[in-house]
């Protein structure tokens, strides 16, 4: 059966919103965390955060100050903030509304079920008490979801959409993380090594869920060099640049021979796969590791936008 | 005086129907049902079965309550009412092809000529247009009220897009999720095929222009409109796409929909958009839920609408006071459902009468639907009645009046037990190359006491029902 533009447009967006929704929420947890530590000025840990999650504009259109429950209720309860974790799970929802019979009922019912779930939690400001049941809350939803649409999904044209989504989105919010530290993993900087440092490290790494698993792949040892490695070339971590880029370029693939056709976007984003592959640490960081990560974030954008027009999402295609 | 019951006549006598199902409730603990109903209503959150209230943004999705006790017919009592139906929807589909050509029935002086052409709901642009297997409403619910052991009356004939039927479906699942024993005690007739047949209904009037196997769509007005989830339900059901009208374009004479391949033809749209929307280059010009220049297509054998632009002048509620006539006008039988007597206000004895009796009297507004416009005179307090009779001498044309009918009841689920409340019944039906009508239908019912508004906007709940196979 054939699958309208607009439906694999649906399936894109819901599941970069559903990504968007636990990245906005762990993204929260890692500042929350630095911000107790009482190590660094609080404010700036606060933007930083925000600015990580792309809403650094939004949020002082609002608010003067990075008051802690300001930017709590921004980040994770505020409908004005079209990235919020409510916000997000809303459009996810609302997308998923509109391709309802692109979905098992399965997933469809787990998608409804953590959209009332957490419409309820954040229906109200979180204190910071509450924060941590809220971030756990946001993820176990997130995992419901997952596992919904892994377990249940045919592995056809809809999953694919799906999966281009998601990985677009954590490839985006990977760069950005890194890109808002980039200067703490500067040569110059890496060498100072003290206790402040690595504290900011494993903030990078937790608010990708990632502290544990660092551990375990390179000895426990913080350097710069791993945890770009681990970050952006690391095609074990899930969460990495290279890992997202090799599923995106796998469902690309897919589709490509689904369909029989040999779509631009599949070049695009094989050739941004073939750098993060063909590229060292060491290569990236005597580039410039701030300008490579730019113009990742922007390659990143262009390819989500090929898609779009190589799959017809808008009309007028 | 006490309305019908269907389950209870007087207090031990059971009536036969519903003998299995009230020794299965004898059985059963309050507190268990209580925990049941929870169960239901989480179970239709859930799944998203909702609809959106207009104007209403905090409760923008709401539930329709749904209550446990079924309501309950037997075979005998549902294969009269299913012959009714069926010769009602022959002779609409009759009526429809003779407006839009020769207008023998007016010819007849059955019907007056004014309530044609001067119509909102007549669409000159059908006329001398046959469309394709000759069918120009498809989809029917048929609104029955029954006031006693052998009185039924047809309501409304909903010719245009009646709804739903997805809580017809979803009802019945609900039921046997939760009481899987009462369907092994009583033989239900099954309404869970009703997607495939209408699919099938829906294949079997492709038009000219298709070659091979009919591609089918659902066309939606968006996920805001209030019917959303079952349109969803629909074209999920029948395996279908669910189309917009931003989805599609005429190119060379056909419609075709935006693939992530490309573009690809379709054979048979069932629309839920309404007539005024449906083609912006024909109609309304500022609609962006339709589609630019699907009539030319229809027109052209391009493409069957379903139901066919224009059908609104069947189910036109100044029409009904003549179905009838209609009826017995296009099969040469007296029509075996019953109409309710109809006053029509804008003839002036009926509205002198019509003012007179305003109490006793159920006034609606011709065009109007959702019971919004309505004066349920009897409920009405006395300023009420007057500011109703006001807008009745404005414009008598536009309403039509009819004594209040002592709706049957059946029980609803309350915490002391069993109540009865006011229903109605709403089955669906089907007509292509053959009539197919689905046994039960939706039973709405008001779940205020003694209210006899059913709709779903204003109070209203529905009912599982039951058609039993003997």
């Amino acid at each position: 059966m054939a699958l309208l533009g607009r439906t694999a447009n649906g399936l894109f967006w819901m599941f970069r919103y559903i990504e968007r929704a636990e990245n906005m929420a762990r993204l929260v947890d890692a500042g929350m965390r630095i911000s107790l530590t009482n190590l660094s000025d609080e404010a700036d840990e606060w933007q930083s955060i925000l600015v990580s999650a792309g809403v650094e504009a939004a949020y002082r259109a609002k608010y003067d100050d990075f008051d802690v429950e300001h930017v709590l209720d921004f980040m994770l309860c505020d409908r004005d903030n079209p990235s919020s974790v409510r916000a997000s799970i809303d459009i996810a929802r609302t997308n998923g509304r509109m391709v309802r019979t692109a979905l098992t009922r399965e997933l469809w019912e787990t998608v409804n079920d953590s959209w009332l779930a957490i419409q309820q939690r954040l229906g109200k400001r979180i204190t910071t008490r509450e924060l941590p049941a809220v971030v756990d809350l946001v993820k176990r939803q997130s995992a419901l979801m997952r596992g919904a649409f892994h377990s249940t999904m045919l592995r056809n044209e809809i999953f694919d959409f799906c999966n281009l989504g998601a990985f677009i989105e954590r490839a985006d919010n990977t760069a950005r993380i890194l890109d808002v530290k980039y200067w703490l993993l500067l040569p110059e900087h890496s060498q100072v090594g003290s206790a402040l440092d690595n504290f900011q490290w494993v903030s990078i790494l937790r608010s990708v869920s990632a502290h544990r698993a660092y551990a375990w792949e390179y000895d426990g040892e913080f350097r710069a060099v791993n945890i770009i490695d681990f970050l952006m070339l690391n095609r074990r971590m899930p969460r990495s640049l290279a890992f997202s880029y090799g599923m995106i370029e796998d469902s690309l693939k897919f589709l490509d021979r689904n369909y029989d056709t040999n779509h631009p976007c599949r070049q695009t984003a094989s050739a941004i796969n073939k750098r993060l592959t063909d590229l060292t640490v060491r290569e990236i960081i005597d580039g410039g590791l701030h300008e490579f990560l730019e113009q990742f974030v922007m390659d990143n954008n262009r390819l989500a936008q090929e898609i779009g027009q190589n799959y017809r999402f808008y009309p007028g295609a | 005086m006490t309305p019908f019951d269907e389950m209870l006549l007087g207090e031990d006598h059971v009536r036969e129907p519903y003998q299995r199902f009230f020794e299965w409730f004898r059985e059963q603990d309050a507190e268990g049902l209580g925990a049941k109903a929870a169960e239901a209503e989480a179970f239709f959150r859930r799944t998203g079965i909702t609809f959106n209230v207009y104007g209403q943004e905090e409760a923008a999705e709401r539930l329709i309550p749904f209550d446990l006790v079924p309501r309950i017919m037997a075979k005998a009592e549902w294969d009269r009412l299913a012959e009714g139906i069926e010769q009602r929807v022959i002779a609409l589909n009759a009526f429809l092809d003779d407006i839009y050509h020769d207008r023998e029935i007016v010819k007849a002086g059955k019907v007056p000529a004014r309530l044609i052409e001067g119509n909102e709901a007549y669409l000159p642009q059908m006329q001398g247009f046959r469309p394709p297997g000759g069918v120009y409403t498809h989809i029917i619910g048929t609104d029955i009220v029954r006031v006693a052991e052998d009185e039924f009356y047809v309501l409304e004939d909903n010719a245009r897009t009646p709804s739903g039927v997805s809580y017809m479906i979803e009802n019945r699942e609900t039921m046997m999720q939760m009481f899987p024993e009462l369907f092994a005690q009583n033989r239900v007739r099954p309404v869970e095929t009703y997607p495939h047949h209408l699919r099938r209904s829906l294949a079997a009037v492709a038009p000219p222009a298709c070659a091979g196997t009919p591609t089918i769509a659902v066309l939606t007005p968006g996920i805001y409109n209030s019917a959303y989830f079952e349109h969803a339900f629909l074209a999920d059901q029948m395996g279908v796409e669910l189309i917009e009208g931003s989805d599609v374009s005429e190119i060379d004479g056909r419609i075709h929909m935006r693939t992530t391949e490309g573009y690809k033809p379709v054979d048979v749209i069932y629309r839920r958009v309404d007539d005024a929307f449906l083609d912006p280059k024909m109609f309304n010009p500022s609609s962006v839920l339709g589609i630019p220049g699907i009539m030319e297509v229809y027109k052209n054998g391009g493409i069957t609408i379903a139901n066919a632009p224009g059908t609104g002048i069947s189910d036109d509620k100044a029409i009904y006071s003549y179905m009838p006539e209609i009826v017995e006008f296009y099969t040469g039988e007296k029509a075996k459902l019953q109409n309710v007597p109809t006053h029509r206000c804008a003839e002036d004895d009926s509205l002198a009468y019509v003012l007179e009796h305003l109490h006793e009297l159920v006034v609606k507004e011709v065009h109007g639907s959702g019971g919004y416009g309505m004066l349920v005179g009897p409920a009405a307090t006395k300023e009420e009645r007057e500011r109703f009779a006001a807008k009745l001498k404005e414009r008598p044309g536009n309403y039509i009046a009819q004594p209040t009918l002592a709706l049957s009841t059946v029980p609803i689920l309350v915490d002391g037990g069993l109540a009865p409340r006011h229903v109605d019944l709403r089955p669906f039906v089907l007509v292509s190359d053959k009539v197919r009508i689905i046994p039960g239908g939706l039973t709405r019912v008001a779940l205020k006491e003694g209210s006899l508004v059913v709709n779903s906007s204003q109070g209203g709940g529905t009912k599982d029902t039951w058609v039993l196979r003997d």
